[in-house]
């Protein structure tokens, strides 16, 4: 659910802001990783080699054990009655709060190492800076995200190096791939006022803070890659509020059609 | 609730004995004297493993990386089945472990081909062999998953039946196949019991999950039962490979045990077998049961099974997909030991 459909949630347990703003972020931290997750896991069998189909579904692993940490936070707090399950299942895509890269379909090889490269290269620094967060069981799924952003973030590293960096082939393709992602990263750093009060409680950073670390790192992996930064135009946006791109529809629609054909049941 | 430990624990504890037997026999060394087949002979008789320095047999060798290497492509193509679902998994906690079972037959599928690789055969070869249809993969993955429950069925029955398979295998002559087995059982056994609960959870649900689960092994069971092979009397490579301690029990053997196993574990899941004749012999201290259809077995070997095409096609596309980053993997290595080189000049 958006950050807007949690404040007007019945029964919450804390009913003063600071509790809703904090389930609403949550949730987009949550539904980030959800949505990569199920992404990912759409290589299981279809990787180029052996070893990355089990690296890829390690990456997809640690995004869902993330979201599920996440969401069940962010049900307890909300204080509804809704557990991880309904919050990854019972959703509409309206209110789905993930930012729109990490919903782009999966591409070519180049494609989805590009997406992970900029989704790790944020969640890396981002979740560092919320293992120390005002909230002690936010830090504390942070802290555990962390290390693992870390080695998605080296691994994106290096498959964005190796084929930036290979055959021509693989050189024009993940040109492509930078260059068609790019856009959806400025969204990952745009702020709004739940951001920003979240930030002044201590409880999250404002992103537009981590942005300056993130460049730093991309462009020292582009640059080895002998692939330049793309320019700056083009800022898709809307993620946070629930206007999402056409693909995310499909995504929810294959990913919650079994357990909402038996609505109340236990799998 | 459910108790699979009886019968997972039993198969367990075979496995750990198959590996103390193995360290056993590694510390006493190898014994035999003499060269040759006079030696791997002596080996063979005395219980102790072959292992990639020996001398063996060119028919022995051959043997073993068809069924390795058939092994290693069935962990690979039968990621297959199951992958179907993890995208729609019903609970995050399902998807979950059936994203880490795929995962970990991806694994099963790379200690095999590095078990065949001692024997002289490289992976890429193996997996050409397979990609032109030339070694098979078990014939049991040629089926479709069309529900959630096959997720379930799976885990029990093709797992249960792959355990009872491969826990013998542990006691294979040949050493690296054997380690390779004790692995493999070790997490099968988890996997069987993740199906198995599975089930347990949809027959002891609504109707229409109960439906669900018996559909699926109805559908499930007799291709199961079909994976021991062929009848004894019509199994072309048993006897060498029985004489060879690669395979220590026959297909009818096995199947009876695997037969034993589920008739005693469908009461607790709330589920019938779908055999009408299926019932405890006093006499035989087993149970009856009706066998499979062998020449549907023969005809989905042959490779007219609902999905043989659909899994082929897939892992083609999947090779052929991949190749272009296979390609700069070569070329981006070759450019760092260029450059290195230079550095070094």
């Amino acid at each position: 659910m958006s950050a807007r459909s949690a404040r007007s949630a019945p029964g919450r347990r804390v009913g003063d802001r600071a509790a809703t703003d904090l389930v609403g972020y949550l949730l987009r931290l949550g539904d980030d990783a959800l949505i990569a997750a199920q992404r990912l896991a759409e290589w299981s069998s279809r990787a180029p080699e052996m070893e990355e189909d089990i690296a890829l579904t390690n990456i997809a692993l640690d995004q869902l054990g993330a979201a599920r940490a996440l969401l069940t936070y962010a049900g307890e707090l909300e204080g509804a009655g809704r557990d991880e399950d309904d919050l990854a299942y019972l959703r509409t895509d309206r209110e789905f709060a993930n930012c729109l890269l990490v919903e782009l379909p999966n591409g070519d090889f180049a494609v989805t190492m590009a997406k992970l490269l900029f989704l790790a290269a944020y969640q890396h620094p981002l979740y560092g800076w919320l293992a120390g967060s005002a909230d002690d069981r936010l830090a504390g799924i942070a802290a555990k995200a962390r290390k693992e952003s870390a080695y998605h973030l080296e691994h994106a590293a290096l498959w964005t190096v190796r084929l930036g960096d290979g055959t021509d082939e693989s050189h024009r393709r993940m040109r492509a791939a930078v260059d068609e992602v790019w856009p959806y990263t400025h969204e990952l750093f745009a702020t709004d006022d739940l951001l920003e009060r979240l930030d002044k409680a201590g409880v999250a950073v404002n992103p537009a803070a981590v942005r300056d670390g993130w460049l730093d790192t991309v462009e020292k992996v582009l640059d080895e890659a002998t692939l330049t930064r793309p320019v700056d135009g083009w800022t898709p946006g809307g993620g946070r509020r629930g206007l999402h791109t056409e693909h995310l529809s499909y995504l929810l629609a294959e990913m919650q059609v079994v357990h909402r054909a038996h609505p109340g049941a236990t799998w | 609730m459910y108790d699979v430990d009886a019968q997972g624990g039993g198969l367990l504890d075979e496995v750990e004995a198959a590996e103390a037997a193995l360290r056993a026999a590694a510390e006493r060394g190898a014994q035999a004297g003499g060269a040759g087949r006079e030696r791997f002979d002596a080996l063979i008789a005395a219980d102790q493993k072959i292992e990639p320095r020996d001398w063996m047999p060119e028919a022995y060798r051959r043997t073993l990386v068809r069924q390795i290497a058939q092994h290693a492509h069935s962990e690979i193509i039968g990621m297959q089945p199951e992958g179907n679902w993890i995208t729609r998994a019903p609970s995050l906690k399902r998807k979950a472990s059936l994203l880490a079972k795929v995962q970990d037959e991806a694994g099963h599928g790379l200690y095999l081909y590095a078990a065949a690789e001692t024997l002289g055969v490289g992976r890429d070869e193996l997996v050409d062999l397979l990609l032109a249809g030339r070694q098979k993969y078990s014939s049991i993955f040629n089926y479709p998953t069309l529900t959630w429950a096959d997720m379930g069925a799976i885990g029990w029955l093709v797992d249960g039946a792959a355990i009872v398979n491969q826990v013998p295998l542990c006691r294979c002559s040949y050493g690296p196949y054997a380690r390779a087995m004790i692995r493999i059982c070790k997490e099968e056994s988890f996997h069987q019991r993740q199906g198995y609960e599975i089930l347990y959870t949809l027959a002891h649900g609504t109707p229409a999950q109960h439906q669900m689960a018996q559909d699926a092994v109805d559908r499930w069971w007799y291709p199961s039962l079909a994976m021991f092979g062929p009848p004894d009397g019509e199994s072309t490579h048993s006897a060498q490979s029985m004489a060879w301690k690669i395979k220590r029990f026959s297909n009818d053997e096995l199947r009876q045990r695997f037969v034993d196993m589920c008739a005693q574990q469908i009461g607790a899941l709330g589920l019938r077998i779908p055999d009408p004749d299926l019932r405890w012999n006093d006499e035989r201290g087993a149970y009856d049961y009706t066998q499979p259809d062998y020449a549907e077995l023969m005809r989905v070997i042959a490779g007219d099974g609902p999905c043989n095409r659909r899994r082929m096609a897939h892992r083609r596309r999947a090779q052929a997909d991949g190749a272009w980053v296979r390609e700069a993997v070569v070329a981006h290595a070759k450019k760092a030991a260029d450059a290195k080189k230079a550095a070094a000049a």
